[in-house]
């Protein structure tokens, strides 16, 4: 006679796992791997694939030096690695890049305590810490599909000149980082999350309304403003990181709304022409007091 | 306002499965505690002969219920026995000898009035058969004049995976159950009934709203199979629109909550006075090659119940007696069937172990959980053992329906720890 196993309820679980989780965010992502590529040619899936082997070492090497138990299954690794690729130039010198993702992956996360414990978007600092580094190579764009042509042309992003047509900046024909560029890639890969309900629709709506409603008060076209940047990226791939985003539904609005209103503050009246990730990680930040402020009151609870 | 519920699948292998009547074991052994409350003490010793129906064991503890023997036979043993809650009673073990005669004490109870009805439903042993096993005869015994009860509601939701056997009540003894409303509101003074039935069991609700077309007080309220559907504040709720508050019972809010089986068998001991000495249990899993519903006597070990079904007990890892969602795991496979029994659930090693990491923050408990807890945040205030925040948090609310557990992506065990929280708070 084997021995019953006596375990506490429930007994079945859910299929969902947290490596299930990662997956979908992994295929969400696909999209704009595939247009990254298409525009930037062999050096976006070179900086990809790079960015996505150093997450996964660094952390495993973490796991072996600190003797813990090693975490790279739960692929969160990989979706840090392909979101911190996208936030960097194509032309990025890829020893950059390795030190983005030892920010990312062993600063940001690991150290706090791994998956779940980070307070910040581990992709998000990695790329303010690069940005903050290596301005010149964060901010030198190629040309879309520059691959094609013998001279290397360098320009500026739509968002800093303010001239491209909505045409180009839906279907990526404008120069900027990897993952950024194609906003077509970013709404499908942006409404596969929902659809899978891996993501609701309470961060992206509320970050890209308030863009738009800020940018029409400040006399901007709104549009433009949310097809160029990293605003569709962010709203939907970065901003709704659970670890880092609060967990109600009240709270993720305010939290889309703050995102929304940085964002377009640092756009029109800093001297940086992009606020995206500034604004993700100065949220990130506010979150647990977001969601202490939120919190659920239990039914039929009396006070006291 | 919504309550969260969750989806699960069903399993509803057995919906079709006409109750079938289990071969007298050779033994019954007959726990002195099968419900709610305090224990039982044998009325019999060994040696006695006894025959069906006739009472074994009572106390005169407020909070309890007498017991019957389920077999005609004789005392061979009164042994310790420790069931599967952890609560140790006696219990009488009954060598059967085949005769099944019935004791000359089980007759038609004589009732007139609310108290001799109460007095006829303590006599049955009755309790409730949703799980808890909260002796009925209290529950009826309500103060009218501090709370008066206008609303019966009648738990048909069965929204446990696998289980079916409130829904065979419904469909195979209709008549009882509308009887045994009737009953319940006549002597109770009850003006209104809801009988509650999730919409995956279109049959029952049919023959349910059939049956009770004449009647303008008895509402068939149809569920949206979802989980937990049945449990008592979320019964309430969805019939009722009402909530019942921290530390109140439904009558707070005027309601009793009854199960299907519970209001059927009370009909049925009013025209025999058999009590409850058997029970309609549903046997599946997956090492059970014929899933069924079978009347169990009390007293049975689940090792023969689960053969009849053709179950390898051998290769069983996990025996439940309940659902899966809620259901206890049983330690020995001759554990015997109780009162309360619904379901026997018997279950291979699962092969995929599910890994746990750590909390990732998506939020899904908090939206699973029926009553607006925040199972994460528990989590973490139990490991620190915070207990002001376990208080603040109201740990004490959580029904255990495994809803947060059921749905975490993480694979954390947030009921358990809930359960285990609970420890933590100090005794009112």
């Amino acid at each position: 006679m084997s021995k019953l196993t006596v375990s506490p309820s429930p007994h079945i679980k859910s299929e969902m796992t947290t490596a299930n989780v990662m997956t979908h965010v992994i295929i969400g992502l696909f999209p704009m791997i595939i247009a990254g590529v298409l525009i930037f040619g062999g050096s976006a899936l070179m900086l990809m694939g790079l960015s996505v082997a150093m997450c996964l070492l660094w952390e495993k090497l973490f796991c072996v030096i600190t003797k813990k138990k090693d975490t790279t299954d739960d692929l969160s690794a990989v979706v840090t690695g392909i979101l911190l690729s996208f936030n960097v130039p194509a032309t990025l010198p890829l020893w950059m890049m390795v030190i983005g993702t030892f920010v990312a992956i062993v600063i940001t996360k690991m150290l706090f305590g791994g998956l779940g414990q980070n307070f910040a978007n581990p992709a998000i600092v990695g790329r303010i810490v690069l940005t903050l580094s290596f301005a010149e190579a964060m901010t030198t764009f190629v040309e879309p599909f520059y691959y094609r042509s013998t001279d290397v042309v360098t320009q500026a992003t739509p968002l800093a000149t303010g001239k491209a047509s909505y045409k180009d900046l839906l279907f990526g024909n404008i120069s900027g980082c990897l993952g950024e560029v194609c906003a077509l890639a970013i709404l499908i890969g942006g409404v596969y999350l929902l659809c899978m309900r891996i993501i609701t629709w309470h961060i992206p709506l509320a970050y890209i309304g308030t863009v738009g409603i800020f940018s029409l008060l400040a006399g901007k076209d709104p549009v433009y403003q949310i097809l160029s940047g990293g605003l569709l990226l962010g709203a939907f791939f970065m901003a709704t990181d659970y670890v880092t985003s609060p967990t109600t539904k009240i709270g993720k609005l305010i939290f889309g709304v703050g995102c929304g209103i940085i964002t377009c503050v640092i756009r029109f009246y800093a001297s940086s022409a992009e606020g995206v990730s500034y604004a993700i990680l100065l949220m990130n930040i506010i979150t647990p007091y977001i969601d202490m402020a939120t919190r659920k009151k239990p039914l039929g609870a009396k006070e006291g | 306002m919504i309550m969260n519920k969750i989806r699960i699948p069903h399993f509803k292998n057995t919906n079709q499965a006409e109750t079938v009547d289990i071969p007298l074991p050779e033994k019954v052994k007959i726990p002195m505690c099968q419900h709610l409350g305090m224990n039982c003490e044998p009325l019999v010793k060994v040696g006695d002969l006894v025959k069906v129906g006739q009472k074994i064991g009572d106390t005169d503890a407020f909070m309890s219920t007498p017991l019957h023997s389920s077999v005609s036979g004789k005392v061979v043993e009164i042994v310790d026995y420790l069931p599967a809650n952890g609560r140790p009673c006696k219990a009488v073990v009954i060598e059967t000898d085949g005769l099944q005669e019935v004791c000359e004490s089980v007759k038609p109870p004589e009732i007139s009035d609310r108290e001799s009805f109460i007095k006829a439903v303590k006599e049955s042993g009755c309790c409730g058969m949703g799980g808890a096993g909260f002796p009925t005869h209290i529950k009826l015994n309500f103060d009218k004049e501090k709370t008066p009860i206008d609303s019966l509601v009648i738990n048909g939701a069965e929204c446990e995976p696998y289980i079916t056997s409130d829904y065979r009540e419904l469909i195979e003894n209709t008549d009882d159950v509308y009887e045994g409303v009737k009953l319940v509101m006549k002597y109770l003074e009850i003006p209104n009934a809801y009988i509650c039935i999730e919409d995956n069991k279109p049959e029952a609700i049919k023959k349910l709203t059939e049956i009770c077309k004449n009647d303008e007080n008895i509402h068939i309220v149809k569920l949206k199979s979802s989980y937990p559907q049945g449990a008592e504040k979320v019964i309430v709720f969805s019939a009722l629109g009402k909530i019942i508050k921290e530390g109140e019972l439904p009558s707070s809010v005027g309601a009793m909550v009854m199960n299907c089986t519970t209001a059927g068998f009370i009909n049925r001991y009013t025209k025999t006075g058999m009590p409850l000495v058997s029970k309609r249990i549903t046997v599946d899993g997956d090492i059970v090659r014929t899933p069924c519903n079978v009347r169990v006597p009390v007293g049975m070990a689940v090792s023969e119940v689960l053969k009849f079904a053709d179950c390898n007990v051998e290769i069983a890892d996990k025996l439940l007696a309940g659902g899966p969602m809620m259901g206890m795991c049983l330690y020995d496979v001759d554990t015997p069937v109780c009162k309360t029994n619904n379901a026997l659930l018997a279950f291979k090693k699962n092969e995929k172990q599910n890994v746990m990491t750590n909390c990732i923050r998506c939020g899904r408990c908090m939206d699973a959980c029926p009553l607006n807890l925040m199972p994460t945040l528990l989590e973490k205030a139990y490991d620190t053992k915070d207990v002001d925040s376990l208080k603040k948090l109201k740990v004490n609310l959580c029904m255990n329906c495994g809803s947060c557990s059921y749905v975490c992506p993480a694979k954390r065990n947030l009921a358990e720890k809930n359960q285990l929280a609970k420890a933590l708070l100090p005794r009112k």
